[in-house]
């Protein structure tokens, strides 16, 4: 490896073992100066763990990293970014009641008198285009003002390279317009930034380099703008994409009608539900789409019958199921798979023989008078991770030691097993790696060309406008009018999507 | 450093050896405190854990008593643990008990002088009630206003010892006493009474209850929706209410059976062991009860064994303060000592333990 | 029957004594909460620190010496609980009873021999030309040192949990530890402090208990001060100022309550001990019913383990 003037970081043969899993793999790296050098790989290829080795947070076993021409190996964040490397999570560290300003102080390591702190918070945001209050609650934000909240946390340190973590997934089309300019205006006054990701096209249109990591080795360094998407995906997964089958939408009756519904969130830093209103039919997907914390969990939970819904909201076949408590709804055929999987639709410290009892106890008569069956429900729990393809040790494995993936895919698995007649998913294929989000996507096409009416929420706009029948958009809790998809251009998503013109 | 990593399946073996492990440290310990008196800490620990079952001088007294002071440890741990296990913490067992007591001796005193069969069984469900009674106050706050049950229930263990204070010098006091605090002593009527059942074994009724109640609640918590549920809830709120299991009635279930199973446990010892409704009637079964449910690894079984152990240590401490003058406070000891390393072991048994040279590892990824 | 007899005066300047012991204990907990540990062992540490600070005063006849003993009583003892949930990972509920038990026991037995004895009086703090004020002067200003340390405290954690950064990194770590370990503060440092201070004042919680509001030792004589002092802190919804609020207001019951006692109402003697403890069931019902949890202002990540784990 050659040691150039325009380096700023060198990673050189990185190693790093988990358990029995290698993350890292002798993995070599050189980001130039000034560079938006892109960061590819599927869930579990080891992206996460290098920039965590980069920023401090995880020490590998072998290898070693130079940093402006020093040996570099950083004990903490801390001294990362006293080195001046910066990071922005895709799970934000941000503390909800506490404000925009506490929160960037706790970022920063150098002491800062409030005022000049304040003074600077502002210098910094209008430079870069990132709009904030100081004194705003930061529970009261929307995903991307906490991510301008990290940026700027960032951006105080003055720092010569810049991590950002798949930055783009709770961003609308226009934040992430925004956010590229803030990004090219960064790397254009000098300063580096490893951009990691898995969305192809933004890759080819911000970076000028990449790398692609595939079970924890280096794949290929590559120049995005020379290099097909087509070509990108084969090399991240390592065979060819199936896309999905779609058979032809056959949408019949009305099954679920949702009727004007309002809802006061149940947590403080919520998003209420204003007037929603949406027809279902048979044979059909409806895709809703939007940025996280849209309303999202709020309309899943009225589904589910976690929350209680007023009367005339929500009708099934024609029939006021509002007053009904999940499990009521699932046994007429009405069932929900919610986007949080440990702890939500799964208990972690059950085995999975157990996490089939939590949903299909009656559908698959795994209870006689309250008894358990446990024969019966030791085999249906064989027959998901069969049908499914899940990677388990057995029946009996926690389901907090499955990977993302495979415990979606039994999860999904156990809903979709029981023949429902609505499914109502939230981000069906979130941390899912590409093969397993293609199995479920195709699961769920299929399921709906026997006639079942799903409606999925996402909000990975890709898997929308690949699976779903119609498409609509929630925003600040209000939902628009659906349509259907082929007949929406990419732009006219983005109008839906934007937050400008939606009742705040 | 040691790295953690959580295990895949529940180890049954490391579950089942932990505990033994734990009083074994607890052994250890016990003996530097022992020493730290200036006794002998051999002796010490053979009187605690040995003479009581098997020298001759004490066994003839101390085996009835073990089983006489395990009924109501079990009976209160088991109950306990069905909550602790759903995550619902009701720490107010000694008022339940007291309140289990005071009701039943408000009914078996009501009908004295007349001797009729069926005023035990009504005092049992009159011990059952009461108890129950008490603890729905916090069970009620928490579902209908997420009150602290914690704190509600033991401010209730504060107010059942008033009320326990006022009734014996009060309504139930003995009006042939001569004016002595306390009510009649209910063992001196066949009606009330709870006798030794087999004489010189300490089995009462209480015992064959408490071991019944094991059994059924093993069977139970085992087999039916009833177990599993408690456990959904207890290992994640939201999927349970995902299940369609409203929280409200985990929550009160919960409480009424700890609290009937403490104010059972309350009434056998006062027809029983006790005889009457004095001021200092409680002994503290229903905190000790705390450490028998961990102990027992909130298993019926485990219950079991470890309300049997802990009898043991209050029968044989009994005996190392008669014989070597040990405070009867250095059990107390001993027993808080129990539960900080059975706590603390337990962290084998979630995770496996590697030593690494690393600093500190990331939860996620 | 004389309420007459019933001076306000004294009743003021005594509910200030009664309320000091929890104040203390309540304000440590509610530093240790805010880091996001709950330690239901306040119970456990206070005794502790009633009978190291009453053995210590007695065996070297200073008050104040007893009182740095009774601190570090209740900070040792809480180093176990600290060890056992950072370290251990314990269950932070169980771990606090187990303190709290384990407590009692260590209490009575190092008491033992200290039954009936006499700790030396601490000498009141008359504050100069404030103490002269009639009535004011007698309920405010004539207290000893440490009614008036109780105070500064909580001016101090305040000004602590406000105005400074570590403050600031404190709660930080209470409401969301993960947060807080990705960019890169030590959850588990903070919070072993954090519990150091709580023991250590839940101690001295309990020396001004055995050595000026009582005073004297006797065995579980903190009888639920250290529970209170837990609700108080839910009352006081995690604020140090609505603390002192809360301790006042247990203290004013308390003596209250004593004082008709003594004036011999005619109410059950029972049902007038019964109140401090009704009332803070009242009260803490009275703070939950308000639903809103953003209002309520607890830390985000109380009682939570934090695992570091591959």
């Amino acid at each position: 490896m050659k040691t150039n003037k325009s380096n700023v970081l060198q990673v050189i043969n990185v190693s790093k073992k988990y358990a029995n899993v290698l993350a890292n793999d002798e993995v070599s790296l050189t980001l130039n100066h000034a560079q938006i050098h892109a960061l590819l790989g599927e869930n579990g290829a080891g992206k996460s763990t290098l920039v965590k080795i980069i920023y401090g947070l995880v020490k590998p076993d072998r290898g070693k990293m130079i940093l402006n021409g020093q040996k570099y190996a950083p004990d903490n964040p801390q001294k990362a970014r006293m080195s001046g490397v910066g990071m922005v999570f895709q799970h934000f560290s941000l503390f909800d009641s506490l404000t925009v300003a506490q929160n960037i102080l706790l970022g920063l390591d150098k002491r800062q008198s409030s005022t000049s702190l304040l003074d600077k918070i502002v210098q910094i945001s209008t430079d870069y285009g990132l709009a904030l209050e100081p004194r705003m609650i930061v529970g009261d934000l929307s995903a991307g003002e906490r991510q301008r909240i990290e940026i700027v946390r960032c951006l105080l340190q003055n720092p010569k390279l810049l991590i950002m973590d798949e930055p783009t997934s709770v961003l609308t089309p226009t934040e992430i317009e925004q956010l590229f300019n803030t990004l090219n205006q960064l790397s254009a006054q000098g300063t580096s930034i490893l951009y990691i990701s898995h969305k192809l096209e933004e890759v080819r249109k911000l970076c000028g380099e990449g790398t692609i990591l595939r079970n924890g080795q280096v794949i290929k360094n590559f120049i995005p703008s020379t290099t097909t998407s087509s070509e990108i995906a084969e090399l991240m997964v390592g065979k060819k994409v199936q896309s999905t089958i779609k058979s032809k939408s056959r949408a019949k009756n009305i099954i679920l009608n949702i009727n004007n519904l309002s809802i006061d969130s149940r947590t403080p830093f919520g998003t209420n539900l204003k007037n929603i209103s949406l027809k279902v039919r048979q044979g059909e997907i409806l895709g809703i789409g939007g940025v996280a914390g849209s309303g999202q969990d709020e309309l899943l939970l009225t589904l589910t019958g976690e929350s209680k819904v007023k009367k005339n909201t929500l009708f099934y076949k024609n029939k006021d199921i509002g007053n009904l408590n999940p499990q009521e709804r699932r046994e007429i055929g009405f069932l929900t798979a919610p986007e949080e999987r440990l702890g939500h639709a799964a208990a972690p410290e059950m085995t999975l023989m157990e996490n089939c009892l939590i949903t299909a106890k009656k559908s698959k008569n795994l209870m006689v008078h309250g008894w358990i069956n446990f024969t019966k429900t030791g085999d249906f729990a064989n027959d998901i991770i069969k049908k499914f393809d899940v990677r388990a040790g057995d029946n009996k494995s926690l389901a907090k030691t499955l990977s993302g993936g495979n415990l979606q895919k039994f999860l999904i698995g156990r809903e979709l097993s029981q023949d429902p007649e609505v499914i109502i998913v939230n981000q069906p294929t979130w941390g899912v790696d590409a093969a397993a989000a293609q199995f479920i996507r195709q699961a769920l096409l299929n399921l709906v060309s026997h006639g079942t009416a799903a409606i999925i929420i996402s909000q990975d706009l890709d898997e929308l406008i690949e699976i779903s029948d119609r498409f609509t958009a929630l925003v600040n809790g209000s939902m628009s009018t659906p349509r259907i998809t082929t007949e929406l251009t990419v732009s006219e998503i983005g109008l839906m999507l934007s937050t400008e013109n939606a009742p705040k | 450093m040691i790295k953690l990593t959580p295990r895949d399946h529940q180890s049954k073996l490391l579950t089942a050896i932990t505990p033994i492990i734990a009083v074994i440290f607890t052994m250890i310990c016990g003996g530097v405190l022992f020493w730290i008196l200036g006794k002998n800490p051999f002796e010490a620990i053979k009187l605690i854990f040995w003479d009581p079952l098997m020298s001759e001088t004490f066994s003839d007294y101390a085996r009835p008593q073990i089983l006489i002071k395990a009924s109501p440890l079990i009976l209160i741990a088991l109950g306990l643990s069905i909550g602790f296990r759903a995550n619902i913490w009701n720490i107010g067992a000694e008022g339940q008990f007291i309140m289990g007591a005071l009701i039943s001796a408000c009914i078996g005193l009501a009908f004295y002088p007349l001797e009729n069969r069926f005023i035990f069984p009504l005092m049992i469900l009159g011990g059952m009630v009461g108890g129950a009674f008490w603890a729905i106050i916090p069970a009620i706050l928490k579902s209908r206003f997420n009150t602290n049950e914690i704190l509600v229930s033991l401010m209730l263990v504060y107010i059942a010892e008033q009320a326990l204070a006022s009734a014996s010098i009060g309504i139930l006091r003995n009006p042939e006493g001569s004016g002595f605090p306390g009510s009649r002593n209910l063992n001196h009527y066949p009606s009330t009474s709870n006798p030794e059942l087999i004489e010189g074994s300490g089995i009462h009724w209480g015992v064959i209850f408490s071991f019944l109640a094991i059994w059924f609640f093993y069977y139970l918590l085992k087999n039916h929706k009833f177990g599993f549920q408690i456990k959904l809830f207890g290992d994640a709120p939201r999927a349970a209410s995902f299940a369609g299991l409203k929280t409200e009635y985990i929550i009160l279930l919960c409480f009424s059976i700890s609290g009937a199973l403490a104010g059972v446990a309350g009434m056998f010892e006062l027809t029983g062991p006790a005889g009457a409704i004095t001021i200092d009637f409680n002994v503290g079964y229903g905190f000790t009860a705390i450490i028998v449910a961990f102990l027992g690894r909130l298993n019926p079984v485990g219950i079991f064994f470890a309300g049997l152990l802990m009898a043991l240590t209050y029968v044989g401490g009994e005996i190392s303060q008669f014989m070597l003058g040990i405070p009867a406070a250095a059990i107390q000891v001993f027993q808080g000592m129990l539960l900080f390393f059975l706590l603390s072991i337990d962290l084998i048994v979630k995770f496996r333990l590697s030593f690494t040279k690393q600093n500190f590892i990331s939860r996620k990824d | 029957m004389d309420f007459a007899s019933i001076d306000p005066t004294t009743i003021i300047y005594n509910l200030m004594i009664a309320a000091t012991p929890i104040l203390y204990a309540a304000l440590g907990e509610l530093l240790v909460e805010k880091a996001g540990v709950l330690n239901l062992g306040v119970e456990g540490m206070m005794i502790i620190g009633a009978i190291c600070g009453f053995a210590i005063s007695v065996e070297t006849g200073s008050s104040y010496i007893g009182f740095i003993a009774a601190a570090c009583g209740g900070a040792m003892l809480s180093v176990i609980f600290a060890v056992m949930t950072q370290y251990f990972l314990a269950n932070q509920v169980a771990s606090g009873l187990a303190l709290t038990l384990f407590g009692l026991g260590l209490a009575a037995l190092l008491g033992h021999s200290y039954t009936g004895q006499v700790p030396p009086q601490i000498s009141k703090l008359d504050l100069p030309i404030l103490s002269t004020i009639p009535v004011f002067g007698k309920m405010f200003f004539h207290h000893d040192f440490f009614v008036y340390f109780s105070l500064m405290l909580v001016l101090f954690v305040w000004y602590f949990l406000t105005k400074t950064r570590l403050g600031l990194v404190v709660q930080a770590v209470g409401e969301n530890h993960d947060s807080a370990h990705a960019i890169g503060y030590s959850v588990t440092t903070i919070r072993f402090f954090s519990i150091l201070f709580g023991g250590a004042l839940a101690g001295l919680g309990g020396g001004y208990l055995s050595l000026i509001r009582v005073p004297q030792w006797t065995e579980g004589m903190t009888a639920g001060a250290g529970w209170i002092a837990l609700a108080i802190v839910v009352f006081s919804s995690w604020r140090p100022w609505r603390l002192i609020l809360g301790a006042y207001i247990f203290g004013g019951i308390t003596i209250l309550q004593l004082n008709l006692q003594a004036i011999g109402v005619n109410i059950d003697i029972a049902l007038l001990s019964m109140t401090p403890y009704a009332i803070t069931i009242v009260a803490l019902v009275l703070m939950s019913v308000n639903k809103s949890k953003k209002s309520l202002g607890a830390p985000g990540s109380l009682g939570k383990s934090f695992i570091k784990v591959s």
